[in-house]
């Protein structure tokens, strides 16, 4: 993985990294990726993904009333906090929205 | 045996007896901590008062003649990866450092239901991704047979509260090994269950379908009696299996015969370190001494474990840790940034490095235009993995082996490079990604006095055999009884 590459990930991810760190993980990764490259050596033709260990399926259960967490158990451990709402910073910014 | 160096059953037997009460119990155990946890740095969190409320609580039940439940006034201690209500839980993370849960995990509620005391909250790497508790975001574990190697881990905390003698069980959580390595490592007995045995309900994800609670013990009853209060069926975890729970430590006692084990020779290639194989070849034989009957099997895709875990559990994870954006709760990056920014920095700053470097690895293999040479070629060999399993238990019973390639190894010596570090799973990882069971037992020392760990591994939900196997080299060895000298 080149620097590049890493930086693009990192942005996916919503990881804020230094240039210093993008160049220790790209190394990192390369190596890793070396490694993992070997199941490449395998025919795996045929093969059908094994996501799950167990046969899963969807459980359901009657769509009935319970009760749910408080809203202010709910709101305990909010970084910021308004009224009884989590306080975030704006989503939509309206200097944003002039330049898009 | 003093109390601190008892067994849960011996510590129910003394309070059945009148010989002590689950407040002396807990206060043997908080002494215990008091001096010996400076040193081992086991635990990240305990509240003496708490501990002590709790016990007198058990003590008032039995005085009043009420029925007590399967682990009346023993200590349990909690990796900090278990939510506990009103008790902080940081999965080790400096962004959920001031995280207190508003609710039990699953195997929390069965624990206090069964009126067990929980002891404290055990250190371990940050978000379960490690095999040493180095990658904590806090602290790191000693070992207690060595207090310059690390515990294993990443229930490192918790397998080292129990070799300490600092409690008599705990719970673990196992991803790819993080409870059989530590707990080999540190000469105790630990249990990865089936997939789905045991509720994840209330369990901070890592890899979702990979992660598997379970206890930590000196000996193998001790943790029947623990599965037999942890597992079951639960309805707020949808993979939760409901299948009886048989009553483990009605058979455990019970030979196993006749038995057929299975040896994987690829488990005995290179990497693996002399002494451990001696200490694993001469379980084997006390096996065959007992009647059974040893076969080699073949794991073919075996070698191939580590690789599909780090595309798997890192693309797991990278999914399950996106929740981490500083909004709800957790760490929030201070100053006026926009949104964007704020996730960015909130988890730059929150996340320890081996945790950034998986989600990174994770969103890259399921990128679009690597997604299928990376994640979907690692589901596709993980099938092989499982069908390796399922061919060799159609010859014997269990599968027996080494739990890691060493004995513990010392600080710092494998912080630098993590694919060293990933590759001291490289025994315990296809257990996770086949969903089966699997053991880790102690089975010896090397020269030096570390502990050796031999593995059992059985099919889905055949826990009740695997512990009886487990049990009957207990019963013709004494490494379970012996504990170690803090110093």
């Amino acid at each position: 993985m080149d620097i590049d590459q890493v930086r693009k990930v990192a942005r996916l991810a919503r990881l804020e990294l230094s240039e210093a760190d993008l160049g220790v993980m790209a190394q990192q990764l390369t190596a890793i990726l070396g490694y993992v490259d070997q199941l490449k050596e395998l025919n795996t033709e045929g093969v059908e993904p094994l996501a799950h260990p167990l046969p899963v399926q969807n459980v359901f259960r009657p769509d009935e009333l319970r009760p749910s967490l408080p809203v202010d158990e709910a709101l305990k451990n909010a970084p910021a906090r308004s009224g009884d709402f989590f306080a975030v910073p704006a989503v939509l910014d309206p200097a944003d929205e002039q330049t898009h | 045996m003093s109390l601190i160096e008892s067994t849960a059953a011996e510590l129910l037997g003394l309070q059945a007896k009148g010989e002590a009460t689950a407040e002396t119990i807990a206060e043997a155990f908080l002494a215990a901590i008091r001096e010996r946890d400076l040193k081992v740095k086991a635990f990240q969190h305990v509240d003496e008062a708490a501990v002590r409320e709790q016990a007198r609580a058990v003590d008032a039940k039995r005085k009043k003649g009420a029925k007590l439940g399967a682990l009346a006034g023993v200590p349990v201690a909690i990796k900090d990866v278990l939510c506990t209500k009103g008790i902080p839980t940081t999965c080790s993370s400096k962004i959920l450092k001031n995280f207190v849960p508003p609710y039990d995990a699953h195997v929390i509620q069965r624990l206090k239901a069964a009126d067990a005391v929980l002891i404290g909250k055990t250190n371990m790497d940050e978000f379960a991704m490690g095999s040493s508790t180095e990658n904590s975001g806090f602290f790191t574990t000693r070992n207690p047979w060595d207090l310059q190697r690390i515990p294993g881990g990443s229930s490192g905390g918790s397998a080292a509260a129990v070799a300490a003698c600092l409690a008599p069980v705990s719970l673990g959580t196992d991803t790819g090994g993080s409870i059989r390595q530590p707990a080999s490592l540190c000469g105790i007995v630990g249990i990865k269950p089936t997939y789905g045995r045991v509720s994840r309900y209330g369990l901070i994800a890592f890899a979702s379908s990979l992660d598997q609670v379970g206890p930590f013990s000196h000996d193998v009853f001790d943790n029947s009696l623990m599965m037999e209060v942890v597992a079951g069926h639960d309805a707020c975890d949808s993979t939760s299996v409901n299948e009886p729970v048989p009553g483990y430590t009605k058979t455990v006692n019970d030979p196993v015969k006749p038995l057929t084990i299975g040896v994987a020779k690829e488990y005995f290639g290179g990497g693996l370190d002399s002494e451990v194989e001696s200490a694993i070849r001469a379980a084997l034989k006390e096996y065959q001494k007992l009647g059974a009957m040893v076969k080699e099997v073949s794991l073919p895709h075996s070698p191939y474990a580590v690789a599909v875990y780090y595309l798997v559990a890192t693309a797991e994870a990278s999914s399950n840790l996106a929740r981490y954006d500083g909004m709800h709760y957790g760490h929030r990056a201070k100053g006026k940034l926009d949104l964007i920014a704020t996730y960015s920095r909130t988890r730059a700053e929150g996340f320890g490095k081996e945790v950034q470097r998986r989600i990174m690895l994770g969103t890259y293999a399921l990128s679009s235009g690597y997604k299928d040479a990376y994640y979907v070629k690692a589901l596709k060999v993980r099938r092989l993995i499982k069908d390796d399993f399922d061919k060799a238990f159609a010859q014997c019973d269990v599968v027996m082996g080494p739990t890691a390639p060493t004995a513990a190894f010392k600080l710092g010596e494998k912080t630098a490079d993590p694919l060293a570090m990933y590759l001291s799973d490289i025994y315990t990882i296809s257990c996770n990604l086949a969903g089966i069971a699997g053991i880790s037992i102690p089975c010896g020392f090397t020269k030096s006095g570390l502990p050796i760990g031999l593995q059992i591994q059985a099919p889905p939900f055949e826990e009740e055999k695997m512990l009886r196997v487990a049990r009957m080299y207990e019963a013709v060895t004494d490494w379970h009884t012996r504990r170690a000298k803090v110093n």
